[in-house]
């Protein structure tokens, strides 16, 4: 256990090392020069050469890279060009707003989604099962701007119920949380499903009948537990898919998140924070794959670790 | 020995079809993706209008967007152009990026999978830890950092969506291709002295052919939704060229007063991406074997 966790820890590291040079290379590619962007239209050719120098942008790549890598292991992700902060600080104080969106958004998918492949595979073959299933296919086939736009219109500008967009309440969290929540629910409706169909046609399940269990126990002792587990060892592969989403939902709910930074950032060109959201959620993808793999062997004792 | 892999191929088909045409919810997918086809490849003859003609009376007094009604069935966007005209031919858009862009990653996916599959050892881990790498990126990041770098054309998008997109196919292709590699007739070919070559193209190739098709057809639901999103974040398909996604980009700041605007292109990528999902889903449970079971 030890040994594989080792393996898998180191594994990540060169997975993080391997993205943090692809993403580097590619914003060294990039045919926008960031010093004419800091020093403004009217700088002299001096002036540009300065801050140049001063970025350490006149390096060859591969000492930048270095530099770089030296400074992250320090856990500093170097200064926003634009906003002359750290852009760990700026990390920082925009995570909360993400992880709280986070806890909001697998909350929502795994009750709509576990509900639905519940109640799929109890009334398999029915029309309500036909329902779900094509509910979920529906999840997974929308946009989650498109989704999130709608939710905004039907929920917050006709109903009124929710806030239009921003950040503070549990009223903000809802609208952002359910359009990430639409689409993971769809995926774990059909895993749910599919799990539970295969525990109830195991033989344990007929004993547990057979020795006359009421219909309820025998799915909330014996089908429920069993079919969950590997469902939720899904979640941590889940965050890949998440991180993906949250750069739409928190631009179009206004949620200050990493999601949004980033793409002011794109937008800017500000390459220190593209760099460093796309290593946090490097990071997240990571562990939550790590975490995927430790609870699949806590849900499943018959795999074996190699 | 080669001659029989071929046969059973061909023997498989007609099975298949009649194995799908039972499903209904298969035989729904296929009539969206004719009919977007359709919409798609006649929209001159279809429209009155011309997808980027701003109509004079196209826009109320106000200025505002039509809503819709009886001269623009679907209203008009905020430059006063035919809705319904511009989704038909973003349509076009939608269908030349989901088959490009897919097709690339199908290529690209399989090269990898079934070289690292088939040979293994050090090429092998290489090309698969690369798959891990990509796996690990924020692929909707990369993509939108990607189309962000490069002035976006329809042919960049399309690029940027294959490179981010081949990751899953790789993986498929990689664990079939190295359990048939295990297999005796691909020991009994080696035997006989075939090149690796001909055992990867003519021995082991046709057996993927399925889960290629299962993978190719499930990733253009995929790839027209990340069209879309690229596109509509501005960074995609550049307006005037109609895309599902850049319409809505164009017209959210209307989205309050002109609903339609976001609703009817929506839905048109929902309905494309439900299409293929629904007809990818259901290839998979005819067609892959270590799938199946799981639905009856």
């Amino acid at each position: 256990m030890i040994n594989f966790l080792g393996r898998r820890l180191l594994q990540s590291a060169l997975i993080l090392l391997g993205v943090s040079f692809i993403t580097f290379a590619l914003l060294y590619l990039l045919p926008s020069d960031p010093v004419r962007q800091i020093a403004g239209r009217s700088a002299t050719a001096q002036t540009v050469a300065n801050i140049r120098e001063q970025l350490g942008l006149d390096q060859p790549f591969i000492v930048q890279y270095w530099r770089y890598l030296m400074d992250l292991l320090h856990l500093d992700l170097g200064r926003s060009y634009l906003q002359k902060t750290e852009v760990s600080t700026l990390i920082a104080a925009r995570l909360p707003a993400t992880l709280l969106l986070m806890v909001g958004a697998i909350s929502a998918e795994l009750v709509l989604g576990l509900g639905m492949g519940i109640i799929a595979a109890l009334r398999r073959g029915t029309m309500t099962d036909n329902s779900l299933m094509i509910a979920s296919f529906i999840g997974v086939s929308a946009p989650q701007f498109v989704v999130g736009l709608l939710l905004l219109y039907v929920f917050a500008v006709q109903l009124g119920w929710f806030p239009i967009g921003g950040y503070g309440t549990f009223a903000h969290l809802v609208l952002p949380a359910l359009t990430l929540g639409i689409l993971g629910s769809g995926w774990y409706s059909r895993m749910m499903r599919s799990s539970m169909i295969d525990v109830l046609r195991q033989d344990f399940i007929r004993t547990a009948h057979a020795k006359g269990l009421s219909r309820a126990r025998v799915l909330l002792r014996h089908a429920l537990p069993n079919a969950i587990l590997p469902v939720i060892a899904m979640i941590g592969i889940d965050i890949g898919i998440f991180m993906g989403g949250i750069v739409i939902v928190e631009s179009v709910f206004g949620w200050p998140g990493i999601g949004q930074l980033a793409w002011q950032a794109i937008q800017r060109v500000d390459i220190p924070i593209i760099m460093g959201v796309t290593l946090v959620s490097a990071c997240a993808i990571v562990l939550g794959n790590l975490v995927a793999d430790i609870a699949t062997l806590f849900a499943d004792p018959r795999i074996k670790v190699r | 020995m080669t001659a029989i892999e071929p046969a059973t191929l061909r023997s498989a088909a007609p099975s298949v079809w009649t194995r799908l045409r039972r499903r209904k919810l298969a035989l729904i997918g296929l009539a969206l993706i004719v009919l977007t086809f359709f919409g798609a490849i006649f929209a001159p003859w279809l429209t009155p209008y011309e997808p980027n003609n701003q109509m004079f009376d196209g826009l109320t007094l106000q200025g505002a967007p039509m809503p819709p009604g009886a001269q623009f069935p679907l209203g008009t966007d905020l430059l006063g152009r035919d809705l319904l005209t511009r989704i038909l031919y973003g349509a076009r858009t939608s269908l030349i990026i989901g088959l490009v862009a897919n097709g690339v990653a199908l290529v690209i996916g399989t090269l990898i999978g079934i070289t690292a599959g088939y040979f293994r050892g050090f090429v092998g881990s290489v090309l698969m830890r690369l798959t891990d790498l990509m796996m690990a990126f924020p692929a909707l990041l990369l993509a939108i950092c990607l189309a962000a770098i490069f002035q976006p054309s329809l042919w960049i998008v399309a690029l940027v969506i294959a490179t981010v997109n081949w990751v899953q196919t790789a993986r498929v292709i990689y664990t079939e291709t190295s359990s048939l590699s295990q297999r005796e007739f691909i020991a009994a070919e080696k035997t006989l002295g075939a090149g690796h070559l001909r055992i990867l193209f003519r021995h082991i190739l046709p057996h993927l052919v399925p889960m290629i098709i299962v993978w190719g057809t499930l990733g253009i639901s995929t790839t027209v939704l990340l069209e879309a999103t690229l596109s509509y974040l501005g960074v995609g398909v550049q307006p005037p060229t109609p895309s599902w996604g850049n319409i809505i980009f164009e017209n959210q700041t209307y989205f309050q007063a002109a609903p339609w605007l976001v609703f009817f292109p929506g839905l048109a990528i929902v309905i494309l991406a439900l299409a293929f999902n629904l007809v990818g889903d259901a290839l998979r449970d005819v067609l892959d074997p270590t799938q199946r079971g799981q639905d009856q």
